[in-house]
């Protein structure tokens, strides 16, 4: 039997699964795997803010990721830390701080496993809502900068020089993760939502030709590792966001499969 | 024709400084359609810097750029596609362009490697990938054509015949071309314009007065002087008064 909260529940995993598809490629192409982590553990901050202020969530952790992002952009400028150990500052200090502030606001009841690893059961039709207005928002602004983005990402100095705006494309991406992890924050929690980005395209890469079919099967591995996370979590009773990641781990080890044939082939 | 003398990217005394090092100073050069300036000197001389500057990927500089046309193709001395993104030649050519499957093969043709159009770009040789950046460069027709060091790593015979279809192309295309070359034999006889770097503008003129100046013979030494001697005698111009040069 399909219930209300699980229907709801696939709508929202759908909806995230069609645009961390085509981020998380950027983000394993760029290697940016860290510095999602980075701006998802700050989302807790950002969650305390709209709870201590009556704020709404997305829209909460979607600003202070981006503010996140910005402290980070110019502590790299500042300072001459490597960019890993930037990182994890910003990563463990905010996710710290989060946590302390959560202490103070006793009068609030946080269920702070359903923050940390996702919870199906808190997706209500405006989460939902929010995440397929948000998601398309997300992947059209994504199309308009997709030219500059992805010879930048092939290489930075081709794409100056014959025209285009890495530097733009590159602020935007920015701003276009802190607003992937707002909207599925709910859903995967803020400790897996890398691994939403990351686990899909990872698979992908092993048996795509093209940065076309890599983001294609990326988002078609999204989508079955919802489908198949949320099928799980409803059978035993498991938290929905490391089910999720699981079940992408899964298609993840079956692409070995077919990587090592083509390696052998190749032989 | 009325635009064989039209300035594509101009530079005015550029320099461009990195951790308070200069990489290169005082450098004025124009690029005018149809001509070929080549960049020569020294490694860490700054001719890639100035490119660079030429390009404006380098953004805080000394000086002035003026750039006068927008359709730029490049070839950077040094590009890796990391293995994380699988990239086909053919993908690889619509990077900056819209392009249609003819122009890509016949791009691909002019520099002999149509075969390896549905290739990985990981799977190249280094010459192969050398072919393939040219062969990008120049298929979106541009004005302006930047190439820096474009064929190492390419066999002798296939040299030859790249810098054969640099020369066709500034033609063809009738696009101003920045060349970066330390192979002197072949350079100088292309060249319109020689630049000698080092760290600023040692001297710079036509191949065979910068061949005979005293810095680029310091520079180079005295046999790099007489091999471009040597090629003066295989040349189908003239040279005037001023230094320009004039096809017989």
């Amino acid at each position: 039997m399909l219930d209300d909260f699980f229907i709801r529940a696939l709508l929202a995993g759908i909806g995230v699964a069609l645009v961390t598809g085509p981020l998380g490629c950027f983000v394993v192409w760029r290697r940016l795997s860290y510095f999602g982590d980075t701006l998802a553990h700050s989302a807790l901050l950002g969650v305390t803010l709209a709870y201590s202020l009556e704020f709404n969530i997305a829209l909460s952790v979607f600003i202070i990721s981006a503010l996140i992002a910005l402290i980070l952009i110019n502590l790299q400028k500042r300072t001459n830390l490597p960019g890993d150990a930037l990182l994890g500052l910003l990563a463990h200090s905010s996710l710290a701080v989060g946590l302390v502030v959560i202490g103070f606001l006793s009068f609030i009841r946080f269920d702070i496993m359903g923050l940390l690893f996702g919870d199906i059961l808190a997706v209500n039709v405006n989460d939902i809502i929010i995440i397929w207005i948000g998601g398309a928002i997300i992947l059209l602004v994504l199309k308009y900068i997709w030219k500059s983005l992805f010879a930048s990402t092939v290489n930075y100095e081709l794409a100056e020089a014959e025209g285009l705006d890495p530097d733009k494309a590159k602020a935007i991406f920015t701003i276009l993760m802190a607003a992937i992890i707002a909207i599925s924050i709910k859903m995967v929690g803020l400790l897996l939502i890398t691994g939403m980005l990351i686990i899909p395209a990872a698979m992908a890469r092993n048996i795509s030709n093209s940065p076309q079919q890599m983001i294609l099967f990326s988002v078609i591995g999204g989508l079955l590792s919802v489908i198949i996370g949320l099928f799980t979590s409803l059978e035993f009773n498991t938290a929905s966001g490391p089910s999720i990641i699981a079940a992408s781990l899964f298609l993840f080890i079956l692409s070995l499969l077919k990587i090592k044939q083509s390696i052998k082939l190749k032989n | 024709m009325s635009f064989e003398n039209k300035i594509l990217v101009k530079l005015k005394d550029a320099g461009f400084r990195f951790n308070e090092k200069w990489l290169v100073q005082g450098v004025s050069l124009q690029v005018e359609k149809g001509k070929i300036v080549t960049l020569i000197g020294p490694n860490g001389s700054g001719k890639s810097t100035t490119a660079k500057i030429a390009l404006g990927i380098y953004k805080k500089i000394e000086g002035e750029v003026e750039k006068y046309t927008n359709k730029i193709g490049y070839v950077p001395q040094k590009i890796s596609i990391d293995w994380t993104l699988p990239l086909r030649v053919k993908d690889f050519m619509l990077l900056t362009d819209h392009l249609d499957d003819r122009t890509i093969s016949e791009a691909l043709s002019l520099t002999g490697v149509t075969h390896l159009k549905d290739k990985n770009l990981g799977d190249l040789s280094g010459g192969e990938f050398q072919r393939v950046l040219l062969a990008r460069a120049i298929s979106k027709k541009p004005e302006l054509l930047v190439l820096d060091e474009p064929v190492q790593g390419v066999d002798f015979t296939g040299e030859i015949a790249l810098y054969e279809l640099i020369k066709k192309i500034s033609e063809d295309l009738n696009c101003g071309i920045l060349l970066i070359s330390h192979d002197l034999h072949t350079v100088m006889s292309a060249t319109d314009h020689v630049v000698c770097l080092n760290g600023h503008v040692c001297c710079s003129g036509s191949p065979i007065d910068v061949a005979k100046n005293m810095e680029y013979k310091a520079l180079f030494g005295e046999q790099a002087s007489q091999t471009l001697s040597i090629y003066e005698h295989k040349h189908d111009h003239i040279h005037t008064s001023e230094g320009k040069i004039k096809k017989n």
